[in-house]
Formats: structure tokens, C-alpha cells, sequence
């Protein structure tokens, strides 16, 4: 229980943080701040990982749907990180 | 692995995170904030590869493989004019992630042994739920926003009268459901049916929402795929889930709350209602008849070249005629010219927040160029001509004048302010608000019809002969 309460603290807390960061980000950036967390969301993957390697006790639809959280949060991951960095290389150009 | 060790890492992982988003508040860090960003993942991920709950690795190999070539191929290939279509895809993916990591763990749990009783169990059960609920509207809902935006699908509104009803039976059903798992967890029918209501209230949320209203949706899913992943992170008792998630969270929020500052609605409003009423309806014809003006490149040329400071006011039509290289070079030939010229950004401009200072960056024009409303709406009257590409109501004088308007209170760029108003559209159908325009039928304003991007690279080649 003492759990669930420490995490529910760190929760509320990330959320104040993000309002105070987000809000620094100039307009121009929305797009990149859009995909840019998109990419960090895709820290999902961790958790997919833990549950598509969970071994053969677990039955094949439990792998499937591993599986497919795998695939989903890596094309966030990559796809999110790279779409930014092309983004941002755009802004830098000129500068 | 120790588990406190693992901890500590996820811990350095946050702070990567904390530190990207800080780097995105300028220009001149974003790049590197992003590449902490990646690093930050990329210790997350080799930390949970090395920790022993980890047994069997042929399905992550895989997964990693697709996934990778997928989101690589995407975001090397795509066109800049298609974010908003790639954010929609990514918002999705991130809540079928969450969705398909819930499920997995349920199915898990369950097959053996089940979940234990009394407050935590319950709790825990709730944790899945949560995140099964919140991930797949978010996955079906960004499938919907992605057909609208690649206009498979009419990018209108689409449904019936009693839509929000609909909505409102199938949430409450979902909450049931929620309810009923938690003190009976080992139900799979009733976990099944989650899913299936979920994912359909996804579809039906966004199904009536279309056109300009598109930001709104696109930052709110952001958002929901950030909180589903912190979700994700109670069930898997990750701390790196959980921050991130809430930072994702946070971050997508906060966009969806100036999107609807900027078209002066409230989120509400945008999700379950239509646009407001007018008092009366408003006779386009009575607005334009006989005041409408129309002129060729060669006289905007004309007034261009003595102008001193222009300013341009990009909207949605701007993508949609991938004028932005041409307006870059007609905004060259006007410096060249000893012309100041400034680009007027609309916070709702376009189909994502961002959108139109993306297509911008990508024609080389520099960030500094690109001003918000509120800077520049004061300069208007100090502008000698304005010109109006692919944008409507987000200019539209009815929003400060009219109060019997639908759109009264919405904040808009004052173009009608300077001297001389360009308006560079296909013909004089109203935009999004579905409102006949009074700027367009203006003593000062000049419409010249025809694709966008046609119409600027004939105005650049008469100023250049000229």
C-alpha cells in the first residue's frame, strides 16, 4: 500500500513538473514538443518488453499482445525520435 | 539484477527526460534536448533487457524489428504537410501500446493464480482497467483522426443528432465494466467487453469532430496516450513509466488548453457540442454583393513593391496547396526589395498545434520571422499590406465585432487593419465556422482567386519583372 501511495505521489508531482516545463515551450515548437513526447511515451516499451519476454509459462495470446505492445511503442520510440530530430534540424538551419 | 539498482537507473532515465523537455523551450536546445531524450530511452531500455524477469527474447526481437523499420521508414519518408497524420499515428500507437502491454498483464495474471484479494487486488485490477479503458479510445480514437487528416474518410464532422448520447451510454458502460472487473477479476467475458466499448467510444468521440476542431483532438490524444502510459506504469509498478507518462500527460494538456483559448471554446464544447448558434443566420450574399474586389498578380505586384512592411497570414489552404516554398521565395524577393516582412501565426492555424511554423521551418523560413498573435496583432496598423494565404476565420471581423456571431469572442489576427488586405483564395466559400467573411468584401481589401501556390508564384514573377 505504501506503494501505491509513493507512486501516486511521484504521479501528481510529474504532472506539476510538466505544466512547468511545457508551458516555456514557444508555439513554434508545439509540433516537435508533440512528437518529441510522443517518442518519450513510448516508454511503454519497457513494460512491453517485461511482457512480451515473459517466458513459456505464459500462453501464445499473452505473447501476441506482448508482441504487439513491442512493435507499437519501438515505432513511437523510433519513429517519435527521428520525426523530431528532422524537425528541429529544420529550425536549427537557418541559425 | 538488484531491484533498487534497476530503480536508480529508471531514475537517471526521468532526469534525461526532464532535461529533453527542457531543451525544447528554444530553438537552439531543441535538438540536443531531443537526442537527451533518446539517450535517456535508450538506458531505460538496455537496463529492463539486462533485468532477469526477462527469460524469453525471440518475440522482442521481433517486435523491436518491425517496429523499428516501420517508425523508421515513416519518419525518414514522410512529408512535412503530413505531421499532423504522423502525430495522429504515433498518439495511436502509444495507446495500443498501453493497451496491448494492460492486456497482456492481465492475461498473465490471471493464468496463474489470479489477483489477490482485499484492497490491493482491487486496486491492482483497477490499474489494468484503467489503462485497457484510456489506451484503447486513445488507439481507436487516433486511427479515426488519422483517416479524417489522409481524408480517407470525410475530414467533417460526421454522426447524428444524438452522438453525445451514444457517447454518454457507452462511457458509462465502460465505467461499469471497470467496476464490476475490480471485484471480479477473473471474468473474462466482462474484461472482453471493456475492450469492445472502449475502442467504440474512441471511434464515436472523434467521428463528429472534424476540420478546424482537428488541434483540439490531436493535443488531447497526445495527452491520453501519456496518461496511459503512466497508468501502464501502476500496473507494472514502474516509476519511469509513471513519470514520463505524466510528463507526456501534462504536455498534452496543456496544448489542448491553448487550443481552445485560442478558438475560444471550451473543451467540452469542442468535444460534445457544435459549433454555437448565431442569433440569425447571416446571408452571404448580403455581405459580398457588389463590395468584393478582385486583382491580378500584376497589380499585387505593384502595390507590394512600395510597400515597407509586409506581413503574411499562412492558414490550413497553405498545406493543402504546399505553397510554403513559394511563399518563402516571394518573401525573399520582398527583403530583397527592402520590404520588412513578418509571417502572422494563428494559434489554430492548420490541422495540429505547430502546423504552420513546421511547413514554414521547412521552406527555410527563420524562426524569428514567425511571430504569435498576440505580438503581432498591435502592427497590423502599421502594416502596408497584409496577405491573407489559405486562412479564413482566424481573420474573420465578426469574431470582435458581430456579437451575435457564433465565432464573437474568438481571438483573431487583425489583418483587417492594415492597409491593404491580399486574400489569396480558391473562391468565397466560407471556412470551417461555415461564416460568409466581411474582410473579404472590405474598401481595402483585393481577393485574388486561384490555388495558393499558383497565385504566389505569379505575384513573386511580377514583382521580380517589375
Amino acid at each position: 500500500m505504501e506503494m501505491i501511495v509513493m507512486q501516486l505521489a511521484l504521479f501528481v508531482l510529474s504532472l506539476f513538473l510538466g505544466v512547468e516545463l511545457i508551458t516555456k515551450v514557444p508555439p513554434t515548437l508545439h509540433t516537435p514538443l508533440m512528437s518529441g513526447t510522443n517518442a518519450i511515451s513510448g516508454i511503454t516499451l519497457v513494460g512491453a518488453l517485461i511482457a512480451a519476454g515473459a517466458g513459456d509459462s505464459a500462453s501464445g495470446l499473452v505473447h501476441g499482445l506482448g508482441f504487439i505492445a513491442v512493435v507499437m511503442a519501438t515505432v513511437n520510440v523510433i519513429g517519435g525520435y527521428l520525426v523530431t530530430n528532422r524537425m528541429l534540424a529544420m529550425f536549427k538551419r537557418k541559425n | 539484477m538488484n531491484t533498487n539498482l534497476v530503480d536508480l537507473i529508471y531514475l537517471i532515465s526521468a532526469v534525461f527526460f526532464v532535461l529533453g523537455i527542457k531543451g525544447l523551450t528554444k530553438p537552439k536546445t531543441a535538438v540536443r534536448g531531443n537526442m537527451l531524450s533518446a539517450i535517456g530511452m535508450l538506458i531505460a531500455v538496455v537496463i529492463t533487457l539486462l533485468d532477469k524477469s526477462i527469460v524469453s527474447y525471440e518475440y522482442i526481437i521481433a517486435g523491436v524489428l518491425v517496429g523499428g523499420v516501420v517508425g523508421g521508414l515513416v519518419a525518414t519518408k514522410i512529408q512535412m504537410t503530413s505531421m499532423p497524420q504522423m502525430i495522429a499515428m504515433l498518439n495511436g500507437c502509444g495507446g495500443g501500446a498501453s493497451l496491448g502491454l494492460a492486456a497482456a498483464s492481465y492475461l498473465l495474471t490471471s493464468g496463474s493464480g489470479g489477483y489477490e484479494s482485499g484492497a490491493l487486488g482491487i486496486m491492482a485490477v483497477g490499474f489494468v482497467m484503467i489503462t485497457v479503458l484510456i489506451g484503447s479510445v486513445t488507439l481507436t480514437g487516433s486511427l479515426v483522426a488519422f483517416a479524417k487528416l489522409q481524408e480517407l474518410i470525410s475530414g467533417q464532422s460526421i454522426g447524428f443528432a444524438g452522438i453525445k448520447f451514444l457517447n454518454a451510454a457507452l462511457f458509462i458502460s465502460a465505467i461499469t465494466l471497470l467496476g464490476m472487473l475490480c471485484f471480479d477479476p477473473t471474468n473474462t467475458a466482462l474484461f472482453w467487453a471493456l475492450i469492445a466499448v472502449s475502442c467504440t467510444l474512441g471511434i464515436t468521440i472523434v467521428l463528429p469532430i472534424g476540420g478546424a476542431d482537428m488541434p483540439v483532438v490531436i493535443a488531447l490524444l497526445n495527452s491520453y496516450s501519456g496518461i496511459a502510459a503512466a497508468a501502464a506504469g501502476f500496473i507494472m509498478g514502474n516509476t519511469v513509466l509513471i513519470v514520463s507518462g505524466s510528463l507526456v500527460g501534462a504536455s498534452g494538456l496543456i496544448l489542448t488548453q491553448i487550443m481552445c483559448v485560442a478558438m475560444n471554446r471550451s473543451l467540452t464544447n469542442v468535444l460534445f457540442g457544435v459549433m454555437a448558434e448565431g442569433s440569425e443566420a447571416i446571408d452571404a450574399d448580403e455581405i459580398y454583393a457588389g463590395k468584393v474586389k478582385s486583382a491580378q498578380a500584376e497589380e499585387i505586384a505593384m502595390i507590394l513593391e512600395t510597400a515597407r512592411r509586409v506581413v503574411i497570414v499562412p492558414g490550413f489552404g497553405m498545406a493543402m496547396a504546399q505553397a510554403q516554398h513559394a511563399v518563402r521565395e516571394l518573401s525573399d524577393v520582398l527583403q530583397e526589395n527592402g520590404t520588412e516582412v513578418e509571417f502572422a501565426i494563428h494559434p489554430v492555424a492548420g490541422r495540429m498545434p505547430g502546423h504552420m511554423n513546421v511547413l514554414l521551418a521547412e521552406a527555410e523560413v527563420p524562426y524569428d520571422q514567425l511571430v504569435e498573435m498576440d505580438r503581432i496583432n498591435p502592427t497590423f496598423e502599421q502594416t502596408d499590406v497584409a496577405i491573407v494565404i489559405g486562412a479564413n476565420d482566424v481573420t474573420n471581423p465578426m469574431a470582435r465585432e458581430d456579437k451575435g456571431s457564433p465565432i464573437y469572442g474568438m481571438p483573431i489576427l487583425h489583418v483587417d487593419k492594415a492597409q491593404t488586405v491580399v486574400v489569396i483564395k480558391r473562391s468565397l466559400s466560407p471556412g470551417f465556422a461555415g461564416l460568409p467573411n466581411p474582410l473579404f468584401a472590405m474598401d481595402n481589401t483585393l481577393m485574388v482567386y486561384g490555388d495558393g501556390k499558383k497565385a504566389v508564384v505569379d505575384i513573386t514573377a511580377a514583382l521580380v519583372s517589375a
